[in-house]
């Protein structure tokens, strides 16, 4: 079973997160959380494999 | 002119059962002449079991009702001797639109596969579906069949014994009581037999209300499945279209939880609505409307002793994707076999306890598929309404997010995993036909597989040797020789070789693989036989 990148894995982490921030930028909240959930689904299904999902649903929620 | 849900076709006429000094004693008798019902009991008679099937009403179901067959379905209606009556009369179609606010957010083939007898699924009204049956079970009785339907025989009390079971029966001229060896329960979801024995029906009731229509009109609308989320003309919630026979159009509209059902009903509020869907000019009359709620629930057991319940009966599941009366249908293929091999003293009793096992296993797979679906048809939190808009937003512009919108997985049949009626699996093959697996059908030039399977245990080999006939302790099991040569689309290879050169299959009376092998090896054969008939 493969195992979730759970250390820095980001090229360039500023400009991933400055990109980020700016997506959302001049949102309404709701319009925001839309886009959060849009951004879930896109990256779920660029990661594909189930056990990575799992563990990634895991790492989120804070579990262990 | 009356329509056929308006007309008694199993008429009460009395039995000399009603006036016989002591109770007579059947060997099956049915509850019930619902789809279910009427499939169990032609599946027993075809096979020269006296059955008698009692229904406290004298006519089909009133409105479309179960309007989805899915393929499995049909192969079983074939064996029982009816599903070509069915296909000629109902509805295929392979085309889908989905519709999400006020757009069409893509359209989708079902592209079912190639080299089956049957299409992937009809659409039939069940009061048509019940009438093919009926007149399944006349042809039966013109032949001789010990098969009777008693209609407006309802079920009062039940008495449950060893080696019977006791009925008190109401008619029109009053009550009597009769006996069975076997009782197989089919009086549906809210099932008198299942309250009079006190058994449990625990599960999830869906806090929510759908209203179903069914119209009759001439518009063009396509033989296409619609389905919206959150339509213009159906704020927040749901909605479906969807062809059946004659013209006739089903639409269901989910309605939200607090309605007062009486006034939803009435065709003054309900043809504002179906007007705001179909267009203000288009034509239709209204055939039938119903509302209802649905649970998703089971039985922990189907069967009680001599009581073995089939059916909505025993479990229940939201209508989305066709669950209910596909799985029932699956429950008798299962039982009637087994039931008719315990009565003939060729099985032990506890064969049945693999019906069971079995459709309980199914049972689960539906709910839990069927909750699926209804949790993304309705979301139950904030959360969940906002990743059920945002899959469908993502699939107006992409295909990787329709896979997950879920407005209903079509009913496929079980893959029995695990069963106690399974060998182990001895061919590097399919994995579509290992042990406890429906089989699927194949071409065989103008033929097809299943249509070739007897309805007892047969050994299909394929460019395999083996005797063409052997006999474990009272089983006989027939072969059925086939080669690869016999189907030039490869299909047969494909669905139960694959990359091997020969294999030997046992297959049940109901069309499950019990065991596969690479080659005919007598002694293992043998013990498979045994396995699948519950002696080992």
């Amino acid at each position: 079973m493969a195992d979730l990148i759970l250390t820095p894995n980001i090229d360039h982490a500023d400009d991933f997160y400055a990109d980020l921030l700016a997506t959302h930028e001049g949102l309404e909240q709701a319009e925001s959380d839309a886009l959060n959930a849009r951004l879930v689904l896109v990256l779920a299904n660029h990661i594909g494999d189930n056990d990575i999902l799992k563990q990634a649903l895991n790492a989120a929620a804070l579990k262990e | 002119m009356n329509k056929i849900f308006e007309t008694p076709i199993y008429a009460y006429t009395p039995s000399p059962d009603q006036t016989a000094p002591a109770p007579v004693r059947h060997k099956v008798i049915v509850v019930g002449a619902g789809p279910v019902g009427l499939a169990a009991a032609i599946d027993l008679a075809q096979q020269g079991v006296e059955v008698v099937v009692l229904d406290e009403n004298d006519k089909v179901s009133f409105g479309s009702r179960a309007i989805c067959f899915a393929k499995r379905p049909l192969e079983i209606l074939d064996r029982l001797g009816c599903g070509q009556a069915m296909v000629d009369k109902g509805v295929v179609w392979n085309l889908g639109k989905v519709f999400f606010d006020d757009r069409k957010i893509y359209d989708f083939n079902l592209l079912p596969e190639d080299g089956h007898k049957r299409p992937a699924f009809i659409n039939l009204q069940q009061y048509y579906f019940e009438q093919f049956l009926v007149e399944r079970v006349r042809e039966l009785q013109a032949e001789g069949a010990p098969i009777e339907i008693r209609g407006r025989n309802k079920v009062e009390a039940v008495g449950t014994h060893p080696d019977h079971v006791r009925l008190e029966v109401e008619t029109p001229e009053g009550s009597y009581t009769i006996e069975a060896d076997w009782v197989i329960a089919c009086d549906g979801a809210g099932s008198p037999m299942r309250s009079m024995l006190g058994k449990d029906f625990v599960g999830r009731v869906f806090e929510d209300n759908f209203l179903i229509a069914d119209v009759i009109m001439d518009a063009d609308f396509p033989t296409e499945r619609w389905f919206w989320f959150d339509p213009p003309f159906n704020k927040g919630q749901s909605a479906l279209l969807h062809k059946q026979p004659d013209g006739v159009w089903r639409i269901d509209l989910q309605l939200g939880w607090d309605i007062d059902k009486e006034r939803e009903k009435r065709p003054e509020n309900v043809i504002p609505r179906l007007k705001a869907m179909l267009g203000e000019d288009v034509q239709f009359e209204l055939e039938w409307v119903s509302i209802y709620t649905f649970q998703c629930r089971r039985m922990e057991q189907f069967r009680h002793g001599r009581v073995i319940f089939a059916g909505d009966s025993a479990h229940q599941v939201s209508p989305f994707g066709a669950r209910g009366a596909n799985s029932g249908l699956q429950d008798t293929d299962n039982l009637c076999w087994k039931l008719k091999m315990v009565m003939d003293g060729t099985a032990p009793e506890s064969l049945l306890d693999s019906y069971d096992i079995e459709r309980v296993q199914g049972a689960d797979e539906n709910i839990l598929n069927s909750t699926r679906s209804t949790d993304f048809i309705t979301p139950k939190s904030q959360m969940s309404r906002l990743l059920r808009d945002a899959v469908l937003d993502l699939s107006e512009r992409y295909e990787f997010t329709r896979p997950l919108v879920n407005s209903g997985r079509l009913s496929l049949p079980c893959t029995h995993d695990g069963s106690p009626l399974n060998s182990a699996d001895a061919l590097d093959g399919p994995a579509r036909t290992r042990p406890g697996s429906p089989c699927p059908d194949a071409p065989l030039g103008d033929e097809f597989l299943l249509s070739k399977l007897s309805g007892e245990f047969t050994l299909l080999t394929i460019d395999a040797d083996a005797p063409d006939e052997i006999e474990v302790d009272g089983v006989t099991v027939k072969r059925l020789a086939l080669s690869v040569k016999d189907d030039p689309t490869m299909e047969l290879k494909r669905r139960y070789l694959g990359d091997a050169t020969g294999a030997v299959y046992l297959i049940r009376p109901d069309q499950h693989v019990a065991a596969r092998r690479d080659h005919y090896e007598e002694n293992a054969i043998r013990h498979a036989v045994l396995r699948a008939t519950g002696k080992e």
